[in-house]
């Protein structure tokens, strides 16, 4: 990746970042946590994986993406906002009555390919979708976005059996291994590790990668195109609240809106660190 | 009575699949483990390429037809009726049903009839299960023609469709002109005392109890409410208050079935009694499925007393 494309990236993702923020705030509720730790991957692949068109969300040849972990349905706006799905100013209005923006992904906003949250569904409906693709002769890619304390859910490796069982090449699961779920650390609360050998195991080809570092990511997601024959999963270490300092590494930041003093010194960070990036 | 045709709706089920397949390029069926149970299998050897088994596990299968109906596919999760329901209930619901797929399920092996395998493959709570969630339809045939019927009109239909089928062979009660309609009660004999509102299997049951009442000189009406959801609340209210009393039967639980939803109509447009047949809050057990019913009180001698007792009531 070039040096000009990755401070693109940067730049953008840290709007994500202050959409996170905004919406949560303005929600007085919602995910910040994980919100931030999936949202340099969110922007990595809708600005530079992706063949998605916000003036034709509907093309059946478009990727697709499934936010299994739903409840980081933040970031996701954020991201389908700042390329154009619908205005930015929407994203102020997360979890409003009236508002299309749920708590959870839904179907029905613009961008949104499939409604989300309950936990270790979304990977099995990237499996329908990937399915289809190849049934079709279709080229398009699935990504599945799961929690690492998600993958807890049984529903997960009955999809990951069935993902290798009819080598859906097409499909990209990305774990966002922040290491934290909402009890505690993973390791602690009732540990999916070794989460590497599992998906081997289960036969996927695994790429490990630091997901805030978009030369990683890229190279991640590069080396998923090339693998054939078999689904791949893309465990990234990330860290829950990246981006703003208080929130960093947190589990109490997982389900919590910041108050208003909180609001403001996160975002003055965010705005400190897209000056530096644009200085 | 020796030449009545007997044949389970699983049958019906698998047969109309591998039928639609030409039709319907865009047709695929899923299942999990249960091909040769559910029928599919009768998909599965003509149509190979568009059967996917998930194996053990039904969770999974579910999702997988969410993600397939979403990119234009009509998938057909097949499985029995208590996993389809029962274990599968919240990815029906969050995957299916919160997103409005164009997902259909077709769960055999419903109630009681399973039979010798006993307690937990009875599934008696899938429709009280599936009531639940919003946009669902319901169609639950009484036999092979409304079956086959049911199954056509589920893949012309936009939308997701819980269809139930029995493992039981069951006889062949309607004639081969019948028109199946979505949403529309069938009356299959006419009668003024009262109405007895079956589903499914008991259809034929309620039919043989109203020639055995009229003998005693009581004129039962029976209606055949196939689609138990959206219901026909415009016969089922016609029929309170023409015959002043309803009788319900159901291989299912009196709770949250049939029974609930006719009540629930008839409180809000009609208040008359609802007498209801169904499971009556237990579990089943093993034993040969024609002894179950008549054991559960799923049958015409029963629907007999219990409408005897219902018409006092009004």
């Amino acid at each position: 990746m070039d040096a000009s494309t990755k401070k693109d990236l940067q730049k953008k993702a840290c709007k994500v970042r202050m959409g996170v923020i905004e919406g949560t705030y303005n929600a007085k509720s919602g995910h910040p946590g994980g919100s931030l730790s999936i949202s340099d991957t969110l922007t990595y692949l809708y600005y530079n994986k992706m063949n998605i068109d916000p003036e034709n969300p509907e093309n059946p040849d478009r990727d697709r993406l499934v936010l299994s972990k739903g409840h980081t349905a933040p970031a996701l706006y954020a991201v389908l906002a700042q390329k154009g799905f619908f205005p930015e100013e929407e994203l102020k209005t997360l979890r409003h009555i009236g508002s299309a923006l749920q708590g959870h992904p839904c179907i029905n906003i613009k961008g949104v390919d499939m409604s989300s949250g309950s936990l270790g569904q979304g990977i099995s409906v990237a499996c329908g979708m990937a399915l289809s693709g190849k049934l079709d002769n279709k080229s398009y890619k699935v990504y599945a976005i799961l929690g690492d304390g998600e993958i807890e859910e049984g529903q997960v490796w009955e999809a990951c059996m069935f993902a290798s069982h009819y080598k859906l090449d097409n499909l990209v699961a990305v774990v966002d291994n922040n290491g934290l779920q909402i009890d505690g650390k993973i390791t602690e609360v009732c540990s999916p590790e070794p989460i590497t050998d599992k998906f081997e195991a289960f036969g996927w080809h695994v790429i490990t990668a630091d997901g805030h570092d978009f030369d990683d990511i890229d190279r991640a997601f590069s080396e998923a195109e090339t693998i054939k024959g078999k689904p791949v999963a893309i465990i990234q270490k990330s860290v829950k609240g990246k981006g703003v300092s208080f929130m960093e590494n947190q589990v109490g930041w997982h389900g919590k809106a910041p108050n208003k003093e909180q609001y403001e010194t996160a975002m003055a960070e965010l705005n400190a660190q897209l000056k530096e990036l644009e200085g | 009575m020796a030449d009545v045709i007997k044949k389970a709706t699983r049958e019906s089920y698998g047969e109309t699949l591998r039928e639609l397949a030409e039709e319907y390029e865009n047709l695929v069926v899923l299942d999990a483990d249960l091909a040769e149970a559910t029928k599919t299998n009768i998909f599965k050897k003509a149509y190979p390429e568009r059967f996917f088994d998930c194996g053990i596990a039904e969770a999974n299968m579910m999702g997988v037809a969410a993600g397939l109906a979403s990119c234009g596919k009509i998938p057909f999760a097949s499985t029995f009726a208590m996993f389809a329901a029962g274990r599968a209930f919240e990815i029906v619901r969050n995957s299916i049903g919160y997103p409005h797929l164009n997902v259909k399920i077709g769960a055999t092996h419903a109630g009681i009839s399973v039979g010798e395998d006993g307690a937990t493959h009875q599934c008696n709570e899938d429709i009280a299960l599936m009531r639940t969630i919003p946009g669902m339809t319901i169609i639950n045939p009484c036999d092979d023609i409304e079956a086959r019927q049911a199954v056509r009109c589920a893949v012309e239909f936009e939308g997701p469709v819980y269809m139930r089928f029995g493992r039981l062979a069951v006889p062949v009660i309607n004639n081969s002109d019948y028109k199946f309609e979505l949403g529309k009660g069938v009356t299959m004999r006419d009668g003024k005392d009262v109405t007895i509102v079956a589903t499914g299997l008991m259809v034929n049951e309620a039919l043989q109890a109203s020639e055995i009442l009229g003998k005693e000189g009581i004129s039962a009406r029976v209606v055949n409410i196939h689609t138990i959801k959206p219901l026909d609340k415009e016969l089922i209210c016609r029929c309170a208050k023409e015959t002043g009393v309803i009788v319900t039967a159901e291989e299912h639980s009196v709770i949250g079935g049939l029974g609930s939803a006719i009540a629930e109509a008839v409180t809000e447009c009609c208040p008359v009694p609802v007498v209801k047949i169904g499971v009556n809050d237990v579990f089943g057990h093993s034993g040969p499925a024609v002894d179950l019913l008549k054991q559960f009180g799923l049958s015409a001698e029963n629907i007999v007393s219990k409408t005897k007792e219902a018409v006092k009531l009004k």
